[in-house]
């Protein structure tokens, strides 16, 4: 393997593991900021205890995410030289603006959290959830629009031999960004739902704390419903989208070859990289619908896109079902469990199976990263600059060593932290700590 | 280049030195405290007391270096480009080290089992004593200049960047930050473990006189950062700060004034960072031997509206930051309190 193939297999597996932890930090925040605001309105211990539980939790997973994304942004240099010089005037500024505004806001007042629950008042002591809670996702958008920028393009000039800013509002007003923005966010809430959910089914059919326990599943069922809904639904805009500005990601998402209006959808489909091998079951008109909102509407295949600008199809095909698969159970489920919130200690079947339903949003949301980064290939940039033109100047021993340990690093520290957590899960609300 | 640009790409240059200086001084003290855990604490009780003593700060105080990181970027990318892919395997390490040194403060003290806070410690103190070896390492190298080509790359493997001058860099780093650390000891621990870091600061003071002289002296035989110095005699006031620190620092121990220690302990690390950053100007790396080949202020920045901007938010935000750090310090840097410990 030369140090590209390696440098995509590193850059690809560092951002995968990173966001096994995000968005459980981006949603969990916000959780336990509600229940600190729930103990200071009502004074019920509960609340507090729900916050110190959830937050100790919390706290292994963020260090992990936060420990994760240093890695990140020291890779652009390390391993995609070309790309910083190309488009670091963007791209670099936006990573800044994030550490900043948001990346010192988020881990200075996590340690405030951490060390305050006897320094501070409960209000605030409440204000430094909020803090932590709306820097996290805070960074999110700076982050997502510096993505933005790779997927659309927008408010750059080419001069001096590289992309430079032209028109900062654009950048940051790059729709594709702020669908990303919003697909994300909802999609953290989604992991942190059903991660609540499944914790406390766990301990309801064990009848541990049942109160406490209750109190969280009903939080989690009833974010878990809003999020796995929204999250669908604007992911059909979010589609519309990248039908209109990235025409080879969607005909790859629908592996659709050939350029036609009333583009039908395939119940029976299998992908290949010339071709589908099989196609069954057209419903007419239907991808044409749901990329544009109009059955008549011409879908671009694939055939009439070079063949050196396809991404790989099979890959970015499985990816688009499989996450929109999981987004559907999650509806249902969701939806099950908030009907029968109040009562749901009569459902012990649906209580077993909840906590194997935790890794569901997780594998959408990384299935969705597939889909994103994968489908935008061979382009790290979309039409401005190929990710083979982006690599650094360095030997593929030097990137394979470092990827070596990486991985030995990072597995060692998920098995670690994954069973820390779950550890913490198991062993319930404890008092004092 | 265009006299605007210049003026915006100097005021980036210098911040550029600020923003590393306040990393060096604010993670300084905890990659210490992480560095002296083998050799001060005696018990657990007295590693957990060094684990806390830095743990509401040690993930804000990381914030600068992403920062001074993400600003090399934005302000000079082909400057970052080439200085992260030229220093590839070095930083990787330091990257490493880190990683493993952030989750042994969450994960440490959560399992009872002496074989896991064994490991944990490991990481503590590995992961606090390379990236001040690198950082020192690493800096040094740029402050001689790297074997840049035509084309800016770097030519010098780990090995080569290894050499007499790298490695006072990384001494000097190491004994300046395990110096803040035991500093920071004096005011955040109580009883034994204090007095051992008292002893120690007191002990490895004439060390640092000696190793920050030496260093000075190699470095107006090895590298050209006099230069500037040398042209503009008014810009050595700036060593001023350096040696204040150094002097007031022994001041302020002989007096058992322990902020004001740790405060001129700051200032020394911050001071030694800008005398070095001051030297290089208008090389961000410069190319050693052919000065030609060098990453300059003029070759590397960003353009005219990335840097305005970038100054803008600059301005807003990193005054914002030092307060609301500020405050956090002065609400949790009491003697660390034995009964409540998170870590």
């Amino acid at each position: 393997m030369d140090a590209l193939m390696l440098s995509r297999l590193q850059f690809a597996s560092a951002t995968a593991f990173h966001f096994i932890f995000v968005p459980l930090t981006l949603g969990m925040s916000v959780l336990i900021a509600c229940m600190e605001t729930a103990f200071v309105r009502t004074g019920k211990e509960v609340y507090r205890k729900m916050a110190k539980f959830w937050g100790k939790i919390f706290l292994v997973n963020f260090a992990l995410g936060v420990v994760t994304g240093i890695t990140l942004e020291f890779q652009f240099g390390t391993n995609w030289a070309g790309y910083s010089a190309y488009v670091g005037d963007i791209f670099g500024s936006l990573l800044a603006i994030e550490a900043t505004a948001a990346f010192f806001l988020e881990s200075t007042f996590v340690g405030v959290w951490t060390f305050g629950w006897n320094k501070l008042s409960p209000k605030a002591h409440m204000i430094t959830a909020w803090l932590v809670a709306g820097a996290s996702n805070l960074s999110a958008i700076w982050i997502l629009i510096a993505n933005g920028f790779m997927q659309q393009p927008v408010g750059y000039v080419m001069r001096n031999g590289r992309a430079e800013l032209a028109d900062f509002v654009a950048v940051i007003t790059n729709m594709f960004a702020w669908h990303e923005f919003m697909h994300t966010i909802l999609g953290a809430f989604c992991v942190a739902s059903f991660f609540v959910m499944g914790v406390s089914a766990w301990h309801l059919l064990r009848k541990n704390e049942t109160d406490f326990f209750k109190k969280s599943f009903r939080l989690g069922a009833t974010l878990a419903l809003v999020a796995s809904i929204l999250v669908a639904s604007q992911g059909h805009f979010h589609g519309n989208h990248v039908a209109e500005v990235q025409p080879a990601k969607l005909a790859a998402m629908e592996s659709h070859w050939h350029t036609q209006t009333n583009a039908p959808m395939y119940l029976l489909q299998i992908p290949g990289q010339e071709g589908n091998l099989l196609e069954a079951l057209p419903i007419p008109g239907l991808l044409s619908f749901l990329a544009f909102n109009d059955p008549s509407a011409e879908v671009v295949g694939l055939n009439d896109i070079p063949e050196n600008e396809r991404p790989p199809v099979a890959l970015t095909f499985w990816s688009f079902r499989a996450m929109v698969g999981l987004g559907t159970l999650m509806i249902l489920v969701a939806a099950f469990a908030w009907l029968k919130r109040d009562s749901i200690e009569n459902y012990p079947t649906f209580l077993k199976v909840l906590p194997f339903l935790i890794p569901a949003p997780y594998l959408a949301i990384e299935f969705g990263w597939i889909v994103a980064e994968v489908g935008r290939q061979p382009w790290i940039v979309y039409g401005v600059m190929r990710t083979s033109d982006a690599v650094s100047n360095i030997t593929a021993a030097q990137v394979g060593f470092s990827f070596i340990v990486m991985c030995a690093i990072y597995t060692l520290l998920g098995i670690c932290g994954i069973w820390l957590m779950i550890r913490f899960a198991k062993q319930g609300p404890v008092e004092g700590h | 280049m265009e006299s605007l640009h210049y003026t915006l790409a100097t005021v980036w240059f210098l911040l550029w030195g600020v923003l590393w200086a306040m990393y060096f001084v604010l993670d300084g003290f905890d990659l210490g405290v992480g560095t002296l855990m083998p050799f001060l604490a005696k018990n657990e009780t007295e590693k957990r007391v060094m684990y806390n003593s830095v743990g509401p700060f040690w993930d804000g105080n990381e914030v600068w270096l992403i920062t001074a990181g993400g600003v090399t970027f934005a302000a000079f990318p082909l400057a970052y480009a080439q200085m992260f892919s030229g220093l590839y395997t070095p930083l990787m390490l330091l990257l490493f080290a880190l990683i493993l040194r952030g989750v042994s403060f969450e994960f440490r003290s959560k399992v009872e089992s002496a074989a896991w806070k064994k490991v944990w410690d490991t990481c503590q103190f590995l992961g606090s004593f390379l990236p001040a070896l690198l950082l020192g390492v690493a800096f040094a190298n740029i402050f001689q200049g790297l074997p840049l080509d035509e084309t800016h790359l770097n030519q010098a493997n780990i090995f080569q960047l290894l050499n007499p001058y790298g490695l006072a860099g990384g001494v000097l780093f190491t004994v300046m930050f395990v110096m803040h650390g035991a500093l920071w000891l004096a005011i955040r621990a109580q009883g034994d473990l204090r007095e051992r870091a008292i002893n120690l600061a007191v002990k490895l003071w004439p060390v640092l006189v000696v190793i920050t002289v030496l260093f000075l002296a190699f470095s107006a035989v090895s590298t050209q950062l006099f230069g500037n110095y040398l042209q503009t005699p008014l810009l050595f006031v700036v060593l001023a700060l350096p040696v204040g620190g150094l002097v007031l620092m022994r001041v302020y121990m002989g007096s058992s004034r322990w902020w004001g220690a740790w405060g001129s302990s700051a200032v020394f690390i911050g001071g030694t960072a800008m005398f070095g950053v001051i030297g290089l100007f208008p090389a961000i790396i410069p190319s050693n031997p052919n000065p030609a080949n060098s990453l300059t202020i003029m070759n590397s920045s960003s353009s005219e509206l990335t840097l305005m901007i970038m100054l803008g938010v600059a301005i807003v935000f990193v005054p914002t930051v030092l307060l609301y750090q500020f405050w956090a310090y002065k609400h949790f840097s009491h003697p660390v309190d034995e009964a409540e410990l998170e870590y």
